[in-house]
């Protein structure tokens, strides 16, 4: 009888639609309104630099005037540089410069933590001591020096900046994930996806990925933090983006001989458009851990 | 125990021949031939195969890395490019400006977010703590260049409170040109200082040995200060301790901006000159001491907490 009880309790159960992982989560976060605002002004510099890269917006950002050092006015509304290039159009063009950089490594980094973690995880003993040796190792270089050693020996540009901090800023993830597959590899719905005959390719990405997905979500709005003012180092360090190109980082590398004159636009502009992105990412992510980290909101 | 230690020392091993074969592939094959770097563009055959043959580039690859591999063992890295100077004369040169700028800026950035830290304590959840997180938040969004550009223009240009820049190599006078870059490093490192010892106090607090320790009637501030910094002091000291190797490496940016001779300066302008031998030195040696530290770090863990061996 006692059997009879429990199918009835589970059939109930099971009529009730409950709340996903994910959909928990976004209530949580609509709860949140500075993280809802937060996601606003990042949604907002991610449509500018969309402009900007398809050329609707800002596209003469390097047409060069005859006002050198003009201060802010009606016609340049934050001043131009020294070679009277307008600032305002220069600091939307950073902003294309900045999300780019964000995304690109992305692109490059979490394939490489997730799959190594997943594979180390999954399949455990040799080819996890390989895949840990291989992540303890480049962990064990210094992050900037390993960054800067990268660069240097690509060579200056954009395309080295992804490179250089998509090739190396992987092993956070690649941890995390590797410990979360470990778990999950012994759980009840792996076993029973076994028993229908998944393979190993797709109980790894097709039944655990999409469970601990939340935490490649929160490592890419973590990586435009660290993307962007990785870049400003490597621009101060002439191992950033071509001369030329209206980095963040190149203007308020600029700005470092400017301020003596009295020329304080270019670093102002570039510090506050940085500011109020780097915040909100910041912001963001903490609410986005809080959020999707189970383990998190019990204490709270 | 015991077999815990030596495991984990033994580990060092393996990492540290991984780390020699990454510098190896990095400067050797992705940065293609060093020959160029040295002589520019434009050298004459005869001089590449000359330059080649004293800098060993002729040799197979495996061999080449055998020399990189006695080299590392040995720490003896050669001369640097640029100035001709022995690099382990370099480095010990510079060693010390470096950490007469970062050692005590981190001590006492470390104190101050440990008290910070603790003080949220007493106000968590109210409009102090949130407040204080939101200036660490936003404290942490502003570039270290930004901090830099404008201290320096303010505070030593504008107000002639500090030296722009320079340096004395006089045990008592050095603090006088150290005292601005050591300020500003501490207001950066700060904010994130205060938020992970937050996090890391906050986890501590709703554990139930506070609970108990509640209910049996001691004040807030005894919980604080007796049960809850003692447990959070193990996840403080492991992150202490990670930190230290970077102190060597002094400050790139710092150094640079404020012309003190120490090895972040040094990097800054091996990178400039594109001095291949430093910068793989410098790389080489920051390493072994992550590795170095990171093993003190995991052994001080297993030894505080005895969970740890059950792994």
């Amino acid at each position: 009888m006692a059997n009879a009880q429990q199918v009835v309790n589970i059939s109930t159960v099971s009529q009730v639609p409950s709340a996903g992982l994910w959909m928990d989560a976004f209530r949580r976060l609509r709860k949140d309104r500075l993280a809802i605002l937060c996601l606003a002004i990042i949604s907002t510099y991610s449509l500018v630099a969309l402009l900007a890269w398809l050329g609707v917006i800002a596209s003469d950002y390097a047409a060069i005037g005859p006002d050198s050092y003009a201060a802010p006015s009606a016609k340049h509304f934050l001043g131009t540089d020294i070679f009277g290039r307008d600032v305002l159009l220069r600091t939307i063009q950073g902003t294309r410069i900045a999300i780019s950089i964000g995304l690109v490594t992305s692109i490059i980094a979490i394939p490489i933590g997730v799959v190594l973690g997943a594979v180390a995880g999954y399949f455990g003993s040799f080819v996890d001591e390989v895949v840990v040796w291989f992540y303890t190792t480049v962990d064990s270089i210094p992050d900037l020096l390993k960054i800067i050693a990268l660069s240097f020996v690509l060579g200056r540009g954009l395309f080295s900046v992804y490179i250089s901090i998509g090739f190396t800023t992987w092993v956070g993830l690649c941890r995390l994930i590797r410990g979360e597959f470990l778990k999950h590899k012994e759980r009840d719905y792996v076993h029973a996806a076994s028993a229908l005959g998944a393979s190993h390719t797709r109980r790894m990405f097709v039944h655990i990925l999409p469970n601990v997905f939340h935490i490649v979500l929160i490592n890419f709005s973590l990586r435009f933090i660290i993307g962007i003012k990785t870049e400003v180092v490597l621009s101060y360090l002439g191992l950033g983006v071509e001369p030329g190109q209206p980095s963040w980082g190149v203007m308020i590398d600029d700005a470092k001989l400017e301020l003596a004159r009295g020329v304080w636009w270019q670093l102002v502009a570039a510090t506050v458009a940085m500011f109020f992105l780097v915040l909100s990412f910041n912001i963001f992510t903490d609410a986005l851990r809080e959020a999707l980290d189970p383990k998190l909101r019990n204490t709270k | 125990m015991l077999s815990y230690i030596i495991r984990r020392v033994l580990y060092v091993i393996p990492v540290l021949f991984g780390v020699t074969l990454i510098t190896f592939v990095l400067f050797n094959l992705v940065g293609g031939n060093p020959v160029y770097q040295k002589l520019g563009k434009h050298g004459s055959e005869a001089e590449v195969r000359i330059l080649s043959h004293e800098m060993g580039l002729d040799l197979p690859l495996a061999q080449q890395y055998l020399f990189f591999l006695k080299q590392c063992v040995t720490f003896d890295f050669g001369r640097s490019w640029s100035t001709n100077q022995q690099i382990g004369e370099m480095i010990s040169n510079g060693i010390g400006p470096s950490l007469s700028l970062t050692v005590p800026a981190f001590v006492t950035s470390v104190l101050l977010s440990i008290v910070v830290s603790l003080a949220l304590m007493f106000f968590r959840n109210t409009a102090i703590d949130r407040g204080i997180v939101v200036i660490c938040l936003a404290g942490i969004s502003i570039s270290m260049l930004v901090y830099i550009i404008f201290f320096q223009y303010f505070l030593s240009y504008k107000a002639g409170i500090f030296p722009i820049s320079g340096y004395d190599s006089g045990l008592v006078s050095r603090w006088r040109y150290l005292l601005l870059p050591g300020i500003i490093w501490i207001i950066v490192s700060l904010g994130a200082d205060v938020l992970l010892y937050r996090t890391v106090m906050l986890d501590e607090v709703f554990q139930d040995y506070v609970r108990t320790a509640r209910a049996k009637g001691l004040s807030e501030k005894f919980v604080l200060f007796k049960h809850v910094l003692k447990n959070a002091m193990i996840p403080i000291i492991t992150n202490v301790v990670l930190e230290i190797p970077f102190l060597y490496t002094g400050s790139l940016l710092l150094e640079n901006f404020f012309g003190i001779p120490g090895l972040g300066g040094m990097t800054v302008q091996a990178l400039n000159n594109s001095d291949f031998p430093v910068i793989k030195a410098m790389t080489y040696i920051g390493s072994i001491l992550y590795v170095g530290f990171n093993l003190i770090s995991d052994i001080c863990y297993a030894w505080v907490d005895p969970r740890v061996k059950l792994e």
